[in-house]
């Protein structure tokens, strides 16, 4: 990384040369510099309106970059490692999307651990590729699934030499990382591509002791959430393409999709974050990783409550684990993680990042600060405290293994009927059902419904998660192929 | 010598100020917490402030460190061990140590530097803390209160800043992690803001839905100061076991010639008679609590 470089941020700067120019603005946005939405401009302020502008020729323009966005980019991909990397404005969605849909064609296999994120089974919907699910381990102590194992992938790769793309979760959700070095190894020695969701990876590509990072591993392309440990604004994203990838190729994927009116804001929060990541990065996932540290063990203090660490890494399910996350066991003081979550934000005024039926996890990042963390710590003792109860048996499995009947798209596309759920046993769904947070599917279209499965998605129903996917609103329905 | 246009002003709200003359700014620095200064004024003598906003002035700090201490200690028959929060600048310390009967005066303050910066302009409030019952640790104090249990006679939340470093000590946690760390009679006294500008009302009316549903017993008591917005203050009482006025035992405390400037026992009686908006808010709270 050349670090003088990386002090430019060329489309914070450009936009600051054009506000002080005072352009007439007779073209789109039709607020022009929030002058025609008084209400929008007291409530964002001036700053922000005024540079909420159309591409044009000072501003360049992110669906075909020739100047500063081009230059944002290469600096990016510097700041990454990486060969070459795009600014996304459609979320880490668009990218993970952007990566499945340049990889495999309809028809074509994609291998991938089923905890994936809904993003990249709908981009199975969109391109008709075939997946070949990977089980990941479960911790049924913890009640979280884990990463996968290099042999299952090797045994999914013997079954499946025909397979274009190995997609990877590094770290996932909770934290877990898999054996990322081998796995790139394994798909690129048998001609695929390997594929790495870092949705909740940013901060390895900068601080120090952290698991190894996509770019590092040699992967061809990983998604980055740079709003998520990177400090960008929501739905700002980055995709980064490692050597050989065919970027004029991936660009016209990316343009399937994208808007032709990307936000200035989002792409000027991508620049200053990146910059930002490149100078003081390092520094501050430090400090992140000794606030983490220092929470997980005031918390492991309290009886009850188990927030673990490192001492879960085994050599293969859980080949790293990525210290920054802050993961809470509840089981012990008798309560489920997403009953603590809601004890939190309505009764202690502390919002977590979500809950499920064990555990629950509070995202630490850069803008964190020590006296917050020991309000968390000392909740939680009072929620022991008032509200703790025997520890009883939860539903354990978070993760049930998939009976897959049909491509996500087929089931999609096909002619189907809405029951009621308990009727829907031994069908085929078209519908997802999952939690959100985190957005992973308990049931993907085209797989069977079980008994196992209808009881998981009504246990996590009844203790409050919050369930999205099907039409029906209150998941009393869901559609099945006829 | 002619008096300098050099002012400092505190935003009691957006639309409200009181601002002071100075006479010159005696220290300024910035510790991992706040940022503190130190002003010296004809009006009000030397005042600090944390982030801009007056912490206390040498004209009126005797009102609430005397009444914060007095009060609860005029009504819980042996305080033996208290726990002062967020106390740095040694005035409650000062008035806790005219009584003999209190053997421990623990004092948790997490900014050195505070306790630093008091020590060398308000030697008469920080020569509180050179008592021998006195220990500061340097720390937390939701951290130090997880640790406590069945531990103090009188708790003392002197953290007057809702918003600020110290905001932890106005949580939920907060008053379940006093009431834990209190004996079966303790007492908690802590400072309740100021009732009167609609921005500040809704913490004050959090501050005693919050304390009404750990505690069985809360009053309010109110204080004339100054420098507070409004120049309007309140207490908290939250109490396992005393009542403030029923238990209040005049005669014992006027007995100990204690000399204040601020607190009486006839004023005792009075500071719990509050006014008529200021007793509705608080009904509101603890019929939505019910």
């Amino acid at each position: 990384m050349n670090l003088d470089r990386q002090r430019k941020a060329p489309v914070y700067e450009a936009l600051e040369r054009f506000r002080k120019q005072r352009v007439v603005p007779f073209d789109v946005p039709g607020h022009k510099r929030g002058r025609g939405n008084a209400e929008l401009v007291r409530f964002l302020g001036e700053q922000c309106v005024g540079i909420d502008v159309n591409s044009m020729k000072p501003l360049d323009n992110l669906c075909h970059p020739v100047s500063v966005i081009k230059e944002a980019e290469e600096l990016t991909a510097d700041a990454f490692g990486a060969e070459h990397a795009f600014l996304m404005v459609n979320g880490t969605t668009s990218a993970v999307q952007a990566m499945v849909l340049s990889s495999v064609k309809h028809g074509e296999k994609i291998i991938m651990p089923r905890n994936v994120h809904k993003s990249a089974i709908n981009a199975l919907i969109l391109c008709g590729a075939v997946p070949v699910y990977i089980d990941p381990k479960v911790d049924t102590k913890l009640g979280i699934p884990l990463g996968m194992e290099l042999a299952d992938v090797e045994a999914a790769v013997k079954a499946n030499p025909d397979a274009k793309a190995i997609l990877i979760n590094n770290p996932s959700y909770y934290g877990i990382c898999s054996n990322l070095q081998a796995i790139v190894n394994l798909a690129h020695d048998n001609g695929m591509k390997a594929l790495v969701d870092e949705a909740h990876g940013t901060h390895l590509y900068f601080g120090p002791n952290l698991p190894l990072c996509g770019m590092r591993a040699g992967a061809d392309m990983a998604a980055i959430s740079m709003h998520k440990s990177g400090g960008s604004l929501t739905q700002s994203s980055i995709l980064l393409c490692g050597k050989g990838a065919n970027i004029g190729y991936i660009s016209r994927i990316v343009n399937l999709t994208q808007t032709t009116s990307a936000s200035y804001l989002l792409i000027a929060s991508l620049d200053i974050s990146r910059r930002n990541l490149a100078l003081h990065g390092h520094d501050s996932f430090e400090k992140v990783t000794g606030m983490a540290k220092y929470a997980r063990e005031e918390i492991n203090d309290i009886p009850g409550y188990y927030a673990y660490g490192h001492e879960l890494i085994n050599g293969g399910s859980i080949y790293d684990f990525d210290e920054t996350k802050l993961v809470v066991n509840t089981r012990g003081v008798g309560l489920t993680g997403i009953e603590v979550y809601d004890l939190l934000r309505d009764e202690y005024d502390i919002q977590m990042e979500f809950g499920d039926l064990s555990n629950v996890m509070a995202y630490i990042s850069i803008g964190d600060r020590l006296q917050d963390i020991e309000r968390l710590a000392g909740a939680l003792a009072d929620i022991r405290r008032l509200y703790s109860k025997p520890e009883q048996s939860f539903f354990s499995a978070e993760y049930v293994t998939p009976i897959v009947k049909a491509t996500p798209q087929e089931a999609f596309y096909a002619e189907k009927e809405s029951l009621p759920i308990r009727e829907t046993v031994g069908r085929i769904s078209a519908e997802s059902v999952m939690c959100y947070p985190p957005g992973i599917p308990i049931i993907s279209p085209g797989e069977v419904v079980t008994e196992e499965i209808l009881d998981y998605i009504m246990t996590a129903k009844e203790k409050g998660c919050s369930m999205q996917g099907p039409e029906s609103e209150d998941i009393s329905e869901l559609q099945v192929l006829k | 010598m002619a008096e300098m246009d050099y002012w400092f002003s505190d935003m009691h709200t957006q639309n409200v100020k009181i601002s002071i003359r100075l006479a010159k700014q005696l220290f300024s620095g910035s510790s991992e917490f706040q940022r503190i200064d130190v002003f010296d004024s004809p009006e009000f003598g030397k005042f600090l402030t944390s982030d801009g906003n007056i912490i206390f002035s040498e004209k009126d700090e005797f009102t609430y460190d005397e009444m914060i201490v007095h009060v609860p200690m005029a009504v819980h028959p042996k305080v033996q061990r208290v726990l002062v929060l967020g106390g740095g600048d040694g005035g409650v310390a000062r008035e806790l140590s005219h009584y003999e009967e209190i053997k421990v005066i623990d004092v948790v303050e997490p900014d050195n530097m505070f306790v630093e910066v008091c020590k060398q302009y308000f030697p008469d409030n920080a020569c509180g803390l050179d008592d021998d019952r006195v220990h500061i640790y340097y720390q937390d104090g939701l951290k130090y209160l997880r640790k406590c249990e069945d531990m103090y006679d009188l708790i003392i939340n002197d953290v007057t800043e809702p918003l600020g470093h110290e905001a932890g000590l106005f949580t939920k946690e907060f008053y379940g992690s006093c009431y834990k760390a209190l004996h079966d009679d303790g007492i908690m006294v802590y400072q309740h803001g100021s009732p009167f500008y609609d921005e500040d009302e809704e913490s004050c009316r959090a501050m005693h839905r919050k304390a009404y549903r750990v505690f069985p017993i809360n009053r309010v008591y109110q204080a004339h100061i100054p420098t507070c917005p409004a120049g309007y203050w309140l207490f908290g009482f939250a109490s396992k076991k005393y009542h403030p006025l029923k238990d209040f035992n005049p005669d014992r405390w006027d007995e100990r010639n204690i000399k204040t400037w601020y607190y009486t026992t006839h004023l005792h009686k009075g500071a719990f008679m509050l006014p008529k908006y200021v007793e509705d808010l608080l009904q509101e709270e603890e019929d939505m609590s019910r």
